[in-house]
């Protein structure tokens, strides 16, 4: 367990590909031979999996935010378009 | 490979160009994205929809600065995380609260000397179940200490990168890794309690 705790630490740069060529083959060799470890990876990796899900319920925009946010995009174009 | 009619940089550079349709899929995608991003941070509806508004309000009116559509997420989560900041009423003394990595590490069983994990390839495919695991997810990432969360919505939520984080936060690219971990392990954590405890009602 011990040995682990040294790769516990980079298992997100692993996922992430973030590694240096040396670390990463370090990481799977260790993981070769740590199934506890192989587990813990995969299940790291769905949790992240599933955070790219939660962005959230789509809401309604309502009618009068995006009237007014169309009158000062449109102000912005007018300004685009005056700078030289 | 042209960049696809939905993505960031075509999305900026048509909003740019004086585009309504282009105006229109802006507001209706980034919209809920920042109510979700304010609503994590700040823990108020109310707060949340006006600093969507405000958001959105400043981006159109400082929209000359974008100055490089490509990082048109990076530049209004930026603006996004300075207006949270402005609105945020509580937790803003609250002390510092660190993960620690000894803390997130699985526990061993004495006997068997496996790790206690719950069987994370048979996530819930129906529809129902899937519900209830977002749940949990959602409240597992409003339960991260203030110092990760930002991290884990921008960074996983978001699919921003390490770079653009770190800039709109003002933190160096080695506290967002590290902290991003942590975030990651203390949410996969959270969500392998939930599916224990599932797999044990379940038989």
């Amino acid at each position: 367990m011990d040995d682990c705790k040294g790769y516990f630490a980079l298992l997100s740069q692993y996922l992430d590909g973030d590694l240096s060529v040396e670390e990463c083959t370090r990481m799977e060799e260790h993981l070769v031979d740590c199934a506890p470890c192989v587990e813990f990876v995969e299940s790291l990796r769905h949790a992240v999996a599933l955070c790219r899900e939660a962005s959230g319920p789509r809401t309604i925009v309502p009618e009068d935010a995006r009237r007014e946010l169309r009158e000062a995009y449109r102000k912005a174009l007018e300004a685009l378009t005056k700078a030289p | 490979m042209a960049p696809s009619p939905d993505s960031d940089t075509e999305l900026g550079r048509r909003l740019l160009a004086g585009d309504m349709t282009a105006f229109d899929r802006f507001v209706d995608l980034y919209r809920p994205k920042i109510y979700n991003y304010s609503f994590v941070m700040c823990g108020q509806p109310d707060d949340a929809e006006e600093v969507a508004q405000d958001t959105l309000m400043q981006v159109f009116t400082h929209l000359g600065q974008l100055r490089e559509p490509d990082r048109l997420k990076a530049w209004v989560f930026r603006i996004a995380k300075n207006a949270c900041l402005t609105k945020r009423r509580k937790s803003v003394f609250a002390p510092v609260h660190e993960l620690s990595l000894d803390e997130l590490m699985p526990t061993r069983d004495g006997e068997t000397h496996r790790i206690e994990i719950a069987d994370w390839r048979a996530l819930p495919e129906d529809e129902a179940l899937r519900v209830e695991l977002k749940k949990e997810l959602d409240g597992s990432i409003r339960r991260l200490p203030e110092i990760y969360r930002p991290i884990l919505l921008l960074r996983d939520v978001e699919g921003l990168s390490t770079e653009d984080t770190a800039e709109i936060l003002d933190l160096s690219e080695d506290v967002v890794k590290t902290r991003l971990h942590r975030a990651r392990l203390a949410v996969r954590k959270d969500l392998d309690q939930y599916l224990r405890a599932q797999e044990k009602s379940h038989g």
